[in-house]
């Protein structure tokens, strides 16, 4: 019998998105720990204090693994079923690229794309765009980043697939637009989200516009990530 | 594509530490390759064309391939090289042991070059809090070793490859920090001997000297005092 699964997690992230998707695809049952970030529970303070974020995989009573994409590849090689990574080094190698180019530099300019005005907006919508065009390349007409079926690299940029289109409307501003077929595709015509596995897990659209709507201290927080670069 | 080379080629800059990285695993797994140095202020057609995205070193070119991003590079020659001659896997076998291996050097990516670039380029209350941020980042890796021989325990491994290239900086950073990694960390100083003691290690770190006169130059070309 295999150690029970808890996954600590909040409301609307992408990242705990990630951690469940995964967990569902390999079939995985798990128990769900509400986190009120505002107000941070010892139990996550305990099992992941380096970061103290979200999502923090448990699995049995002596195992902690943080950080989305480090708990994707535990939870890959860890659990059996049908592999999340692609099998060879060489595809592995560009999954890995592909998730770290994501997290690195995507999602600063997207975020600063929706909050900031005038130019600097301009700025940080053309940086985003460049950078889906990369995204857009990779799917190279392909229903999923890794072929026939949702793989590691679709729960990684499952963000553009759901939480992009409501970001979006909330601020409005146009980011995925018409422009990119593919990825857009994987987001309208629900390639991603109609996956059973990923549908149950998926945040509802109108919850996460209206968590987004009631904070104004986005704008806020943009002007100062703004003045730090 | 003309003059695809067979074999494994790696685009890198000298001091480098995310080169180092890969420099390391290639001599643990006992791979021959070609080095080839990089001009970084005149970058060449094969770094470009090989790292369009980002255009930076470390780049490995296996036949012709190119991988990018240091970590990635070295996980990708722990998976194609398994096991070659007898030769141990960077990454343990147990999955737990892997996150584990892999949250550290994720962790040493995202923090410890970036504090340590603020430390040696900034002046008054920035570079006090970088200093402070680099004690707490030396300190959170004392602590993550314990007493283990490694950060995987008995073997070297993954997360030592990520984190070794780095103690040849701590010198610059105990200059401009004014503080010393022995007595702040005394575990993590032991480990960098250790390791230290290794080849693959021994052979293809900066000198810590080297690094402080690299960053002096640095210094020097941006008008920093």
């Amino acid at each position: 019998m295999s150690p029970p699964v808890k996954l600590i997690g909040a409301f609307g992230s992408p990242a705990v998105h990630r951690a469940e998707v995964a967990l569902r695809l390999k079939g995985v049952p798990y128990e769900f720990i509400h986190e009120d970030l505002a107000n941070k529970s010892e139990l996550l303070l305990k099992h992941n204090p380096i970061h103290k974020k979200v999502p923090v995989l448990l699995h049995g009573d002596d195992r902690a693994v943080c950080e989305s994409l480090v708990i994707i590849e535990y939870i890959d090689e860890s659990i059996d079923g049908p592999p999340l990574l692609p099998t060879t080094p060489n595809d592995r190698a560009a999954a890995r690229f592909w998730a770290h180019f994501m997290d690195q530099k995507c999602w600063k300019p997207l975020w600063l794309a929706l909050w900031t005005e005038g130019d600097l907006q301009k700025g940080f919508v053309k940086e985003t765009k460049e950078n889906l065009v990369l995204l857009e390349a990779q799917l190279d007409g392909n229903k999923f980043f890794g072929g026939d079926s949702v793989g590691y690299l679709d729960i990684v940029l499952s963000a553009l697939a759901h939480w992009v289109g409501v970001f979006e409307e909330v601020a409005s501003v146009s980011l995925l637009g018409d422009e990119y077929p593919a990825l857009r595709r994987t987001r309208r015509a629900n390639d991603y989200t109609s996956d059973e596995a990923v549908n149950l897990c998926l945040p509802n659209r109108e919850r996460i516009a209206g968590y987004i709507t009631a904070k104004d201290s986005f704008k806020l927080m943009a002007k100062a990530m703004v003045q730090q670069q | 594509m003309a003059g695809e080379k067979k074999g494994l080629q790696l685009l890198d800059f000298w001091v480098s530490p995310f080169g180092q990285r890969c420099r390391i695993a290639l001599s643990e797994k006992g791979l021959p390759y070609e080095y080839l140095e990089q001009d970084l202020g005149n970058k060449s057609e094969l770094l470009l064309r090989s790292n369009p995205v980002h255009k930076k070193i470390p780049v490995l070119l296996h036949d012709g391939r190119p991988v990018c991003e240091s970590l990635i590079i070295v996980q990708y020659i722990d998976e194609a090289f398994p096991g070659k001659d007898g030769k141990p896997a960077l990454l343990p076998a147990d999955p737990y042991a892997r996150a584990q291996a892999r949250f550290w050097a994720d962790y040493v990516d995202k923090k410890l070059y970036d504090c340590g670039t603020r430390l040696w380029k900034l002046k008054g209350e920035a570079q006090q809090q970088a200093r402070k941020e680099m004690l707490e980042i030396l300190r959170t890796l004392d602590g993550a070793l314990g007493d283990g021989k490694f950060f995987g325990g008995e073997a070297f491994g993954f997360a030592d490859v990520a984190i070794a290239p780095f103690t040849a900086w701590f010198l610059t950073y105990e200059r401009h920090g004014e503080f010393s990694v022995e007595e702040e960390c005394p575990r993590l100083v032991a480990w960098a001997k250790r390791c230290g003691e290794r080849e693959s290690v021994a052979k293809n770190l900066t000198p810590p000297e080297k690094v402080y006169e690299f960053i002096c130059g640095m210094k020097k070309r941006f008008g920093i005092e």
